[in-house]
């Protein structure tokens, strides 16, 4: 019966406020209040799963790895110690340089393009009308199917000479030629797959929508402010927990695309190397070239930028995401 | 009169309009999913030069082409292995993963605060760090060529996502419950199966779903570690229309993209629902 706000709130916040709710009965099932022996038993046994899975897939895997991009190694000679070696040799070579940059503008024009598109969306949806979960769910679900080689098939053949987009193009007097076959356009038609994914962001902002109280619109509406100083003042701010959640999330993702770009380019990473992602030159240096040491020692790089930019993104919070109890 | 203006403008532009945009939205956006359709029954020559999106003269040779499979390898060999690899991929990670959020969200142990941040910190972890050494591993254990490098980590709860999204649902479950069945003398593992786990129903069936339609759409993981063409996923069978000579067959190419898409559809159509309000909340509960 002790159901009330006031019993709920200490649940939510974790382990703490645990030993109150007087009102209760009271009864000596002192097993759950404190950690224990036996209560940590339990635990850990529960946790076996993803112990095992921690140190052997993922931790055990990282400090090799970490230990692999100090050596040469090729899978069958034993690891050869060679330092800084494949980290001097990484930075000196244009193919990686240009993995970089490849990727870098990937990440730089595709996940804002793709997360404007996803707000946009999500703000048209917003509005109550019929229909809606319909619409909802169709503008979703190329995110499901976008990850496929199949949609990379497709977008290939949308995209080549004299195929859709470049007939199209034709029209309006544009002669570019297909985009698949062209160095520049070709990081575009990539793009373009990722922004048609739309759909997971635009759902996470439209349940952020939801929450914002009506009440501020209207009062923002009696004292006269327009539309855009409404979604700048009411509607972003309120938003940015979700905003901030989407932007780590696609970032993170878009630094590592890999299958979209090497189907896309035909299974090599592009004309003049235009889609070499960072991830395809990885794979290419491991697996095709059998260079374990250096791809280990670019994961690592990767990991580094990815950690950055995370660390950057959670420094940069403070500034522009505002959480309810922070209060403006 | 101002009442109704003001009426109107607070509804914004109007159904009509709202409707308009959104249905022409929709066509720019489903488009590639409607041209492929259309694609698979034209001509092999027509795909790409040809504009209308359905053809004048249906054919399914496309289809037909098929049947005789890709390489000498009936494709339903890719549909078989790519369904045993996504049906074990969901049964490791619905129970591994949660398994382990039942530990997080209900049983208090000691570092349990501490596992649970790095738990969160593997989530943002690029997998590429991992693929060398991995592979090294599993290649170190003869196990390439095996189904078992791409089906061992979902047994492990490696999915940190799914993870997190059952421990937020079981975080929101009444506390009364398993309380009392504690008083009852339900013990931790009775509590989670008979209690907690059907109460997860929704965070299981969306984790379930996405977990399938990743494994159907995985593509590093079967390029990596399958080798022979009777060990291929669908994703690979695909790739093998690309490494054979292209523009030759441009239609079984498309026809098997479309059939390849049918269980991720068949999914979707089932349990939009739930995907769209899993995929919601893991953004609001951060």
């Amino acid at each position: 019966m002790q159901t009330s706000p006031g019993a709920r709130a200490p649940e939510a916040g974790g382990p703490v406020g645990k030993r109150n709710g007087p009102g209760g009965s009271g009864p000596p099932a002192g097993a759950p209040k404190r950690p224990g022996g036996r209560e940590n038993l339990t635990g850990y046994l529960f946790m076996s799963p993803w112990i095992a899975g921690f140190l052997f897939l993922v931790a055990g895997p990282m400090v090799f790895s970490l230990y692999l991009s100090f050596t040469e190694y090729n899978l069958f000679d034993a690891p050869r110690w060679v330092g800084l070696q494949n980290f001097t040799d990484m930075f000196a070579d244009p193919r990686w340089r240009q993995s970089v940059e490849v990727t870098s503008w990937y990440v730089l024009i595709g996940t804002p393009v793709k997360l404007a598109a996803a707000l946009a969306v999500a703000m048209l949806l917003a509005q109550k009308r019929w229909g809606q979960s319909f619409y909802r769910a169709a503008f979703y679900a190329p995110s499901l199917i976008g990850a496929s080689v199949s949609a990379a098939i497709v977008w290939r053949a949308l995209f080549s000479d004299d195929a859709l987009v470049d007939r199209t193009q034709k029209v309006f007097g544009i002669e570019v030629g297909g985009w698949i076959g062209d160095p520049e356009m070709i990081i575009y038609a990539l793009v373009a797959l990722t922004v048609w994914q739309f759909g997971a962001p635009m759902v996470i902002f439209l349940a952020g929508l939801k929450q914002v109280p009506r009440e501020l619109y209207e009062a923002a509406e009696v004292d006269g402010a327009g539309r855009w100083r409404r979604f700048f003042h009411i509607t972003l701010p309120m938003i940015s927990p979700v905003l901030f959640f989407n932007v780590l999330l696609e970032t993170i993702h878009s630094f590592q695309v890999f299958g979209s770009a090497y189907i896309v380019s035909n299974a090599t990473c592009g004309p003049a190397d235009a889609t070499l992602v960072y991830t395809c030159y990885l794979y290419e240096q491991g697996f095709v070239n059998s260079r374990m040491g250096f791809a280990s020692a670019m994961g690592w790089l990767l990991l580094v930028a990815v950690g950055l930019v995370t660390a950057v993104l959670f420094w940069s919070q403070k500034r522009w995401v505002h959480y309810e109890e922070g209060g403006r | 009169m101002s009442l109704l203006t003001a009426a109107v403008r607070r509804r914004g532009p109007g159904a009509l309009a709202w409707h308009l945009g959104a249905l022409v939205l929709l066509a720019v956006v489903l488009y590639p999913v409607v041209w492929t359709i259309g694609a698979s029954f034209k001509p092999s020559a027509d795909i790409i030069g040809a504009l209308d999106l359905f053809p004048a003269d249906p054919v399914t040779d496309n289809y037909t082409r098929l049947t005789e499979g890709i390489a000498d390898i009936p494709i339903s060999t890719f549909f078989l292995n790519s369904a045993y690899i996504a049906v074990g991929s969901v049964i490791g990670v619905v129970l591994s993963c949660s398994l382990t959020a039942y530990a997080f969200a209900k049983v208090r142990f000691a570092g349990r605060n501490a596992m649970f941040a790095v738990m969160i910190g593997t989530l943002l972890l690029p997998y590429h760090v991992l693929i060398i050494p991995q592979y090294v591993m599993f290649q170190k254990l003869e196990l390439i060529n095996t189904f078992t490098p791409l089906l061992i980590g979902k047994y492990l709860a490696t999915d940190a996502f799914f993870v997190f999204l059952m421990v937020q649902f079981m975080r929101g479950l009444p506390r009364e419950l398993d309380e009392a069945a504690r008083l009852d003398g339900c013990g931790h593992l009775r509590i989670y199966w008979s209690i907690v786990m059907p109460l997860c129903r929704p965070a299981l069936i969306t984790s379930a779903i996405f977990t399938f339609i990743n494994a159907w759409n995985d593509f590093m993981g079967p390029l990596l570690y399958l080798n022979e063409p009777d060990k291929y996923t669908v994703s690979m069978g695909l790739k093998m229309f690309i490494d054979q000579d292209a523009v030759a067959d441009y239609g079984g190419m498309i026809a098997m993209s479309l059939v390849a898409l049918l269980p991720v559809l068949a999914f979707f159509l089932a349990f939009q629902r739930y995907l769209i309000d899993g995929m919601a909340t893991s953004g609001l509960k951060g």
